[in-house]
């Protein structure tokens, strides 16, 4: 009985020792599911969530803060993908955030462009290029199309363009089958039988 | 030697009509006014231009070249002009335009400079044999258009057991490759022998399917002139799709490719009998690949077989074929019924891979499209057929609602897109396209994953930057701060330059406390008191005390 008890304690204190070093040893900096949110989140920084940027907003859902409805450019398959991750259940898209719209970048007018630097603070992902008093431009495979540009530039030289669509990136569409047409077939096989 | 054959599972038996036009020889088109030549003609990144506009350029010279290892060259098919380098319509199934090079014929059709190896490619080291052929522009011609050059070479495990010339051509409507045999199988077989030199292969087999008399009739006669030891030709049943690359592997060696890997990795290398063709004529006659035999058939008035010159639009060789009206053309499309895409115009270049043209008029029954579907009955069809082993109803499901992890569970990217499930499909559910598109959706998720990730990376660095610059310049606020706290106390130039005045007083001073020093001995007559002076010493204490006591208190 007693050796049961002395040995059962001698091993409670190893483990629990075991498992304290384990503690320190393995500690994970940060949190890991604010990571896995932000891995979801399309990284446009573009603020629309009402958060400073796609980190700030995947704590924010972390913490119960915000909901999972609030990123238009991430649309309904981010939302999708974020419910799948939180067990939560997945809702329409959050209005007062935005709406889903395709891809866009944009570009400079660089005629009129009086080179204020503006823009290139504001641009989260340093995607701008040029100095004082020279003339800026876009570095569109960098550009996340956010827009956080456009309302600083004084002369409204920045402007929306939908991503251009190239053969080598293309996808193939979706099968276009009807359902009015599929009805009306069954219906007309029915008839003739 | 291959005495057995294996079957490989799944497959359909569909309507050939090959005879439409394997029946006459190999005709030249003519010299088309204006070639259009995309740069992207093969797997892998665009070959980059060499020209200029306005150029003049000889048949054969090389006007833009492979600067990435999955690239290769690509050649004038006629001498003339370059008259722009521009975005036009290429063959592929979105329709968009993609950068060309446009070369006006001079009708003189005028050859550079020639210099053929011959037979002394024998005496080359195969690595040498191989850039040549990748010089030489020769990608594989079956369709998929990867370079040559690449599956030429055996790897760093060198050991290549069997080479197989893939002759099957198992689509319906397409002959080029049978014809080709017909007419110029000695080339093809010595195109062979040149792929075996690079490849240090034992065996070679030349698979040809059952449905194709004329064409191994042909091969056995040529190979009677050669050494034929390791040289074999093999009938293999018609069944589709036997000319895949997987499925022939395994019909011939009874091997099976791995899911996500090579035929290389198993010691196979499957290539096309036009490549080998295309091969000899770089090596024995040094012409790059610039021209290639396409079957145009479907409901035209001679279908036939042509030998084209790259760049050749569409339009201009189904007029050469057709006397009947154009405008009653529904569809064109590029390569055979089963794998084919339908063309967004006529106005579109022949390419390195295109090996047949199919016009559809609406005239042939089996290039009909079916305009609805009906709701999967789970039959169980498609299952049976495909070629890949695949559970395509399972597929279908999982692609409709967009589960693609799902998707990807059940190998889809082993799908090789036959199109048998559709086939045999009796609710003519476009399975093809749902595979596809699902494929498609995956690659694009990808692509977006990488540029956020990309995106991110790029924001945190800046992030970081700016911290960074916010903490170097508080730290030069503070070391200001610092220099002109210090400059208060301590006047300008005083380290460097003492006043005079003040060195004179600090010398003083110095002298002084020396001085002191020197003087303040301490006094001996302390020590060794005798107890009388110690008393007397006491009592004077006493009355000093008594004093300033008394004064103290007044």
């Amino acid at each position: 009985m007693l050796t049961a008890v002395i040995v059962l304690s001698v091993l409670a204190g190893i483990f629990g020792l075991l498992l304290g070093y384990a503690a320190v040893r393995f500690k994970v900096e940060g949190d890991p599911l604010v990571e896995k949110v932000d891995k979801l989140l399309p990284q446009t920084q573009c603020g629309q969530c009402g958060f400073p940027g796609c980190r700030p907003y995947a704590t924010a859902i972390v913490n119960e803060e915000a909901d999972i409805n609030q990123c238009p450019p991430g649309g309904e398959a981010t939302i999708h993908a974020l419910a799948d991750l939180l067990n939560r259940d997945p809702k329409p898209l959050n209005p007062e955030n935005g709406e889903e719209q395709g891809k866009t970048v944009v570009y400079i007018d660089e005629e009129n462009c009086i080179g204020c630097t503006l823009c290139i603070q504001a641009c989260p992902v340093d995607a701008i290029l040029g100095a004082a008093k020279q003339m800026h431009t876009v570095i569109e495979s960098e550009c996340t199309g956010c827009d956080l540009c456009i309302p600083p530039c004084p002369v409204e030289c920045i402007h929306i363009k939908p991503i251009q669509q190239h053969w080598n990136t293309w996808a193939w569409p979706a099968p276009q089958i009807s359902e009015a047409t599929k009805t009306n077939n069954l219906l007309e096989s029915a008839s003739h039988d | 030697m291959i005495k057995q054959l294996f079957k490989f599972i799944g497959g359909v038996h569909i309507p050939q009509y090959k005879d439409i036009s394997c029946n006459t020889t190999i005709q030249q088109a003519p010299i088309a006014s204006q070639l259009v030549l995309p740069l992207s003609q093969h797997i892998g990144s665009p070959s980059v231009p060499i020209v200029h506009i306005g150029d003049h350029v000889l048949k054969g010279q090389t006007i833009a070249i492979a600067e990435d290892y999955v690239s290769v060259n690509l050649h004038a098919p006629t001498s003339g002009q370059i008259i722009a380098i521009e975005p036009r319509a290429i063959p592929h199934p979105s329709g968009l335009p993609a950068q060309c090079i446009v070369l006006q014929s001079d009708g003189k059709d005028q050859w550079r400079e020639r210099k053929p190896i011959a037979e002394d490619y024998r005496q080359l080291d195969p690595s040498k044999v191989r850039n040549l052929i990748r010089e030489a522009g020769i990608v594989g011609l079956g369709g998929a258009g990867f370079p040559s050059f690449i599956k030429m070479n055996p790897g760093p495990s060198g050991h290549i057991d069997t080479l197989i010339l893939n002759a099957a051509e198992c689509e319906p409507f397409i002959t080029c490759d049978d014809r080709l045999l017909q007419e110029r199988a000695d080339e093809v077989i010595q195109g062979l022998f040149i792929l075996r030199y690079a490849l240090q292969a034992k065996h070679c087999v030349i698979a040809v399917e059952d449905n194709k008399a004329k064409a191994i009739t042909a091969l056995n006669k040529a190979l009677e002139t050669v050494d034929q030891s390791c040289i074999q030709v093999t009938a293999i049943p018609t069944i589709y799709p036997a000319g895949g690359e997987k499925q022939l592997i395994h019909t011939i060696t009874g091997r099976q490719v791995p899911s996500h890997g090579l035929p290389i990795h198993i010691g196979v290398v499957v290539q096309n009998v036009a490549t080998a063709a295309a091969i000899y004529a770089a090596i024995f006659r040094d012409e790059p690949l610039i021209s290639r035999i396409v079957t145009l058939t479907g409901d035209v008035s001679r279908p036939t077989n042509y030998e084209v010159l790259l760049g050749t639009s569409m339009q201009s060789l189904i007029e050469q074929s057709d006397d009947s009206p154009q405008n009653k053309i529904k569809r064109i499309i590029m390569g055979g019924p089963m794998m084919g895409f339908a063309m967004h115009s006529s106005d579109i270049p022949i390419i390195k891979t295109c090996n047949c043209v199919i016009v559809d008029k609406g005239l042939t029954a089996e290039l009909k499209q079916h305009g609805y579907t009906m709701p999967c009955i789970r039959c169980g069809q498609c299952a049976d057929v495909c070629p890949a082993e695949l559970l395509p109803q399972q597929l279908y499901w999982y692609t409709k609602s967009a589960q693609w992890q799902l998707s990807q569970d059940y190998q889809l990217f082993d799908c090789i897109e036959c199109g048998c499930c559709d086939y045999v499909c009796p609710s003519y559910i476009p399975l093809v396209q749902y595979y596809r598109y699902a494929k498609a959706q995956i690659w694009e998720q990808e692509r977006e994953t990488e540029k956020s990730d990309h995106a991110r990376e790029r924001h945190e660095f800046r992030l970081e930057r700016i911290e960074r610059e916010k903490k170097e310049r508080e730290e030069r606020h503070r070391q200001k701060k610092a220099a002109l706290g210090k400059k208060d106390t301590d006047p300008k130039g005083e380290k460097t330059k003492p006043d005079p005045k003040k060195a004179a007083i600090i010398a003083a001073m110095e002298r002084v406390k020396q001085k002191k020093a020197q003087q303040n001995i301490q006094a001996k007559n302390t020590d060794n008191l005798t107890v009388a002076q110690k008393k007397q010493i006491e009592e004077a204490d006493a009355r000093r005390k008594k004093v300033n006591d008394e004064d103290s208190s007044s």
